[in-house]
């Protein structure tokens, strides 16, 4: 059974392991992965811990759906306190870690302390050994699986791991596992390193019994005919996330130049059809790689093409992330800037939105004069230079040079030591940098980064299909179900009405795929049509017999997002703070859209609307008018005495 | 009967390694989530993104069944398939060793040998593999298949053969 998989307790300065079951009705609260990982942050985290110091703790899950047939459950979870931002660290990232952490016995990992030396953790089948990781230290992202895999002898062995930017203590480093698959965001990674842990294996041979085996297989196979059905996902199944791109910046809304425009020029370079021209084994049907079980396989195989020091080795990628952080924000919008940079941040292990938004950021610093060629050691670090783009990569993993030390703080710790007015260019959220999207003309997905629980953040609430101009009867049902809201809706994106609304389901859709360890591609995301909470329940009763109505299922999303905002509020959320609130850099509202389409140009956040929709969207989910969880919500959701230790 | 002497055909170029099908052969036979249990395996280079799903190929010659002390192992000609009698299996692994493919496995839980057995006629890995990189057919259909790759392959080798003749 799913609800049978164990928790583990690890402490790494004592070698102490505790292994538990996950009592039922803490599943009932909390499900699995990300939303149970919330409730363990908060208990077992000390207020105001050093996110690098050993009291700081890991949590690493899968979802309770991990490994069964409910599609794309392959989702890893991983959260502690960011050592970039000081509040909600969390991150999540498929491939085929969790499955095999599940068939080795486990759902939930808690890691606490700090290791003597490099260590790595090896499940198997109920049993967690810590083995020495002396000699893994400095390799990079997948020369450590594959050294582990020959260690234990079993090329079957997943592995989840940092890079060097992890064992750098990069605030932005990621964990990853396989090729490409990254928990990107908020620095876990950097919490891996901090903690003397390069890896934890995996390798399980445990059955987990599906509860009803022939509902669930005929149940799949529905799911994925409306999963594949969907035109973003067959497009997305061949060409990847860089879809998205061509549309997306000749609309208007993709940040260049950091913050200065919102297109970028010339940028045929980088579609994903010419990637598939010039890069052996990229695009097309037949060259697309999948997360364990997914029908979507968003990833394009590519091998680097030309004859410069990195050609022929291959990678997977890039996606939309990469095309923007190295091409948009930078202004090098070239194809093997492009390959290049994405293959070295997934060998060190880094966040790739991180460290582009970062260097564009730098770039606009160079500009302006506040950085001068004292700081870069004479790297001429412009806007449109492709090799200071690589250059400035090296340099923040490796912390080489006064600059590459700096930024691989994080931007708000090195604009405090660049001083000046650097702060005010720096296009952040609580800390932590912007998708290169340009949100000035969608105020609902501006709501929705300000107030992403882990800083600016997409993947938290953000109401895509808000662009697609949907009829507002089709938005009706979408967003009044599995709770009802006769409130205003609009199916216009530049408005303001009815957009809290919008935000408020969406961050619950989104935790509800996270705690069931679900892809948010298998969700109503970029599509309308595709699955949400009445399916949900459904797969959660056929896989794990668990029975749950769709409402409930709701009401778990909403706990799981009151724990994050409890934790956040602990560590020193306010909501007007511009380091740690829900608020957007002062140029959204200021600075109006330059280039684009009509409804695009001149479009600025204004900012009592902004506000309006805040104080709108507080009260969607029971909080006050400073953003902090009013006792009755607490109450009704069955939180309002923690931490109160369930596990 | 229409079915009779279709196959398991992989294309392992359509391949995006996602392991459904090991998912749902396990979940079909046994009713549980495990790959080890599974009679279809993806095998895996990620670093040189090649992902080859490996069967069993139901061979007319079978060393499974010719090896097998007690003659536990025969085909079933209605299906093309070479099947297990549980009844008279002794569980001595003998066929796991001499399979070439390594599509006979042993269930280390059950302590029992098992194969692919086409799902009586309708394989789920089949079934569930969007991207058709295993798919069930004809074996007149795969070889005309192939035999057209081939002749294009000669026919673009002889286009490219006349080109430079043109040039020189």
């Amino acid at each position: 059974m799913p609800l049978n998989r164990k928790i583990a307790y690890i402490d790494l300065t004592t070698g102490d392991i505790q292994i538990k079951p996950i009592p039922i009705e803490v599943r009932k609260k909390f499900l699995g992965g990300r939303g149970l990982d919330a409730y363990l942050l908060y208990n077992h985290t000390k207020k105001g811990c050093d996110p690098i110091g050993p009291d700081n703790t890991l949590m690493v899950s899968g979802g309770i759906l991990c490994a069964t047939l409910a599609s794309a459950t392959a989702r890893c979870h991983v959260m502690a306190k960011s050592p970039l931002t000081g509040l909600l660290g969390s991150c999540n990232m498929g491939g085929f870690f969790t499955p095999e952490m599940a068939w080795a016995g486990f759902h939930h990992l808690v890691i606490k302390g700090k290791a003597k030396h490099p260590v790595y953790l090896f499940i198997h089948n109920g049993e967690i050994e810590i083995r020495d990781a002396r000699e893994l230290w400095g390799l990079s992202v997948t020369e450590t699986q594959w050294a582990i895999r020959d260690q234990l002898g079993d090329q079957e062995v997943k592995s989840m791991v940092c890079g060097p930017a992890g064992e750098n203590l990069v605030t932005y480093a990621n964990v990853m596992t396989g090729i490409k698959n990254s928990g990107g965001r908020t620095g876990m990674g950097c919490v891996m390193g901090s903690k003397n842990l390069k890896a934890v294996a995996a390798r399980g041979t445990m059955d987990i019994k599906i509860a009803h085996p022939e509902e669930a297989l005929e149940f799949n196979k529905r799911f994925i005919g409306q999963i594949t059905s969907a035109k973003v996902n067959q497009t997305q199944g061949t060409l990847g996330t860089p879809f998205i791109w061509g549309a997306t910046n000749s609309w208007g809304g993709i940040r260049c130049r950091n913050f200065q425009y919102n297109q970028c020029e010339y940028a045929d370079d980088i579609e994903p059809e010419h990637l598939d021209e010039i890069a052996e084994e990229t695009c097309g049907p037949y060259h697309m790689t999948g997360c364990f079980g997914c029908q979507v396989h968003c990833r394009a195989k590519y091998r680097i093409p030309g004859n410069g020091p990195y050609a022929g080795i291959y990678d997977e990628g890039p996606e939309y992330t990469s095309q923007g952080a190295f091409c948009g924000e930078t202004d090098t919008p070239r194809a093997e800037t492009l390959l290049v940079a994405n293959h070295l941040v997934d060998q060190y292990g880094v966040d790739n939105l991180e460290i582009g938004s970062i260097i564009s950021w730098a770039m606009e610093l160079y500009e302006k004069g506040i950085l001068t060629n004292k700081e870069t050691d004479g790297l001429e670090l412009r806007f449109g230079n492709d090799e200071a783009v690589i250059e400035m990569i090296h340099r923040i993993c490796q912390r080489k040079g006064w600059l590459g030390d700096a930024l691989a703080d994080g931007g708000v710790q090195a604009s405090k030591k660049i001083g000046k007015d650097s702060f005010s260019y720096l296009i952040q959220v609580k800390g932590m940098s912007n998708l290169h999207s340009d949100e000035r003309a969608t105020p609902g997905l501006a709501l929705n980064i300000a107030l992403s629980s882990r800083g600016s953040d997409h993947l938290r609430s953000r109401p895509a299909i808000d662009l697609y101009h949907l009829p507002e009867p089709v938005m009706r049902k979408i967003y009044s179900s599995p709770v009802p809201y006769d409130g205003p809706l609009s199916s216009e994106h530049t408005e303001y009405i009815g957009k809290a609304w919008q935000v408020f389901w969406h961050e619950n859709c989104y935790m509800g795929v996270d705690c069931l360890g679900i892809c948010k591609y298998h969700t109503t995301f970029l599509g309308a049509t595709l699955p949400n909470f009445e399916d949900w329940a459904r797969v959660l009763y056929y896989n794990t017999g668990l029975e749950m109505t769709p409402k409930e299922i709701w009401e778990v999303a909403e706990r799981c997002n009151n724990m994050e905002r409890l934790f956040n509020l602990r560590e020193g959320l306010s909501k007007d703070d511009p380091e740690k609130g829900d608020v957007l850099n002062h140029r959204y509202h200021d600075e109006p859209c330059r280039r684009g389409a009509p409804e695009v140009v001149g479009r600025v956040i204004e900012k009592d609307k902004f506000i309006q929709m805040r104080a709108e969207c507080y009260e969607h989910k029971g909080w006050d008018e400073n953003g902090i969880p009013k006792p009755e919500t607490l109450k009704r959701l069955g939180i309002d005495h923690e931490p109160s230790h369930l596990v | 009967m229409e079915q009779n002497g279709k196959v398991l055909v992989v294309n392992h170029e359509r391949c995006t390694g996602c392991r459904l099908c090991e998912l749902v052969c396990a979940v079909k036979h046994d009713g549980f989530s495990n790959p080890t249990r599974s009679r279809i395996k993806v095998m895996k280079w990620e670093t040189e993104g090649l992902y080859i799903p490996m069967s069993c190929q139901q061979c007319q010659d079978a060393p499974c069944m010719n090896v097998c002390p007690v003659k536990a192992i025969s085909r079933d000609e209605d299906l093309a398939r070479v099947m297990v009698d549980y009844d008279k299996c002794i569980g001595c692994r003998s066929c796991v060793a001499v399979c070439p493919f390594g599509a006979m496995n042993f269930n280390v839980i059950d302590r029992k040998v098992f194969k692919c057995d086409l799902c009586d006629g309708d394989p789920q890995c089949v079934r569930f593999c969007d991207v058709k990189a295993v798919e069930y057919k004809e074996p007149s259909d795969v070889s005309i298949v192939k035999k057209r790759e081939a002749a294009h392959r000669i026919r673009m080798a002889s286009k490219e053969a006349a080109a430079l003749v043109a040039q020189a």
